[in-house]
């Protein structure tokens, strides 16, 4: 019996890993956690000093968190003065990283592959229609599927009106259009304050969605390169092609 | 991984309310002097002005702040004086009556508090700039230190907010002589300031070439305070 060695090639390709992640995406990416939990920390302490929406003496606009005061682990700041401070401080580097992104964005091409447009409504009903168990397979997509597009550019949005509300706040004189623009000091406090609910409703989903659908993205978003299959039914028109491709480009 | 998400979390959690200690506080109080900069240099305009609003439209209520025990009141009005002096051609000495026979202005601006809160009020007064016209600062002078009887209360100002057309010395509010909880007999007004800034129980104004400190801006509030 002279048997010789199993055929060196598999018959099923071993997963090759792609490279995802710019360096830059990866690092805005994990910069903005830090200085983001930074800049939510100071401001729900700032927060504390006048808890609800209105000019003196109102009306106030609604708001079920009038007169919260957060827990003590969830503030940074000590005191108003401390809190403003780090909050003052934060908003430069949270700023240029967002810029930095942006301007990745542009640079590279990829918000082609991020921006959600008005051709991705069909697309998302789909994705919908899918998560919702009424169709089987897992529509086609690129980089991200259309959902991933619409939250991922409601994010930049949001940040943008993060930064724009937060300068109403800060010079509502010398802005005073800017103010006017998102209804008066107050209102402009108010959505302030608001957006960080969104922003904490999407980082939960998202860290969510990171664990249950794709775990291998996590490390993708680490070290750039992504090494795992997602955890789909999906038969195969779905395929990491994309990734190859940018690869390519790189 | 796990352990830097660990020791990040840990660190979180000892930063509870943590103003940067002693390695980041004087680095986020120096950080602080850059946005005074910016502040200064980049947003404040010594034309803008701030917007006004119809006397209609003052709020109920605009909550007063002092340092002192009690309310700080003058003993006797008549002999109150407003000195001001440092660096001026021609030091002054001003009572009630001359400072309300300069020119008057008035308006109905928003206050902003640092602590978020705001209000709209009416104050009269004089404007900055006549005093500054009157006691000629000598080249150099590019501070102001406001100082009060209010257990020491005061507040420095750069010369280009104290210029701004806006900025008065109020004895008036809302069409009423300026009530002792709000500063009496005079205050410093200025809608292009937080409230912490606005320097109540007057008594004097002293032209500086070294940047005044003041009472909140010594413990750590921003320094300009624009808005």
């Amino acid at each position: 019996m002279s048997d010789s060695p199993a055929p060196a090639t598999p018959v099923v390709p071993a997963r090759t890993p792609v490279r995802r992640h710019h360096w830059i995406v990866r690092l805005t990416h994990w910069a903005t956690v830090v200085l983001l939990a930074g800049m939510i920390a100071s401001g729900l302490q700032i927060y504390e000093a006048y808890a609800r929406f209105g000019n003196r003496g109102g009306p106030f606009l609604p708001s079920p968190f009038d007169g919260t005061q957060w827990p003590h682990w969830s503030r940074l700041g000590g005191w108003l003065a401390g809190a403003l401070n780090w909050h003052f401080a934060l908003m430069w580097p949270l700023v240029t990283f967002g810029l930095l992104y942006l301007a990745y964005l542009v640079k590279s091409g990829e918000w082609r592959a991020l921006l959600f447009m008005p051709r991705d409504v069909p697309g998302t009903v789909q994705m919908v229609r899918y998560y919702l168990r009424l169709r089987r397979d897992h529509p086609h997509q690129g980089k991200h599927n259309p959902l991933q597009k619409l939250a991922y550019t409601g994010v930049i949005v949001l940040g943008v009106l993060a930064v724009l509300t937060g300068l109403a706040v800060y010079k509502p004189t010398q802005l005073g259009w800017l103010t006017a623009l998102f209804g008066g000091f107050q209102a402009a406090r108010y959505w302030h304050f608001w957006i960080v609910w969104l922003f904490v409703g999407f980082t939960i989903a998202h860290i969510i969605l990171v664990f249950v659908v794709d775990p291998a993205s996590l490390r993708a978003m680490l070290t750039g390169w992504y090494r795992g299959t997602p955890r789909r039914k999906s038969t195969g028109v779905r395929s990491c092609d994309w990734s190859r491709q940018a690869g390519r480009r790189r | 991984m796990r352990l830097v998400a660990a020791g990040g979390a840990a660190a979180l959690t000892a930063a509870c309310g943590w103003d940067g200690g002693r390695l980041i506080r004087p680095a986020l109080l120096d950080w602080s002097r850059v946005n005074d900069w910016v502040g200064e240099k980049v947003f404040f305009s010594p034309t803008r002005l701030a917007r006004t609003y119809d006397p209609g439209e003052r709020s109920a209520m605009l909550p007063s702040y002092f340092i002192s025990d009690m309310t700080p009141m003058v003993r006797d009005p008549e002999a109150w004086r407003l000195r001001v002096d440092g660096m001026v051609a021609q030091p002054l000495d001003l009572s009630l009556h001359e400072l309300m026979a300069m020119p008057r202005a008035s308006y109905t601006v928003k206050h902003h508090c640092v602590e978020g809160w705001s209000a709209i009020a009416s104050w009269h007064g004089v404007p900055v700039s006549t005093i500054v016209e009157r006691c000629r600062p000598r080249p150099g002078a590019r501070f102001i230190d406001f100082a009060s009887f209010d257990a020491g209360y005061s507040n420095g100002w750069d010369l280009a907010s104290a210029l701004h057309p806006q900025t008065i010395l109020a004895y008036g509010m809302n069409d009423n002589p300026l009530p002792p909880a709000h500063g009496a007999p005079l205050r410093l007004y200025s809608p292009t300031k937080l409230g912490y800034k606005l320097t109540k129980y007057l008594v004097s104004m002293t032209f500086t070439d070294k940047r005044p400190g003041g009472y909140w801006e010594d413990q750590g509030y921003p320094w300009f305070g624009g808005i």
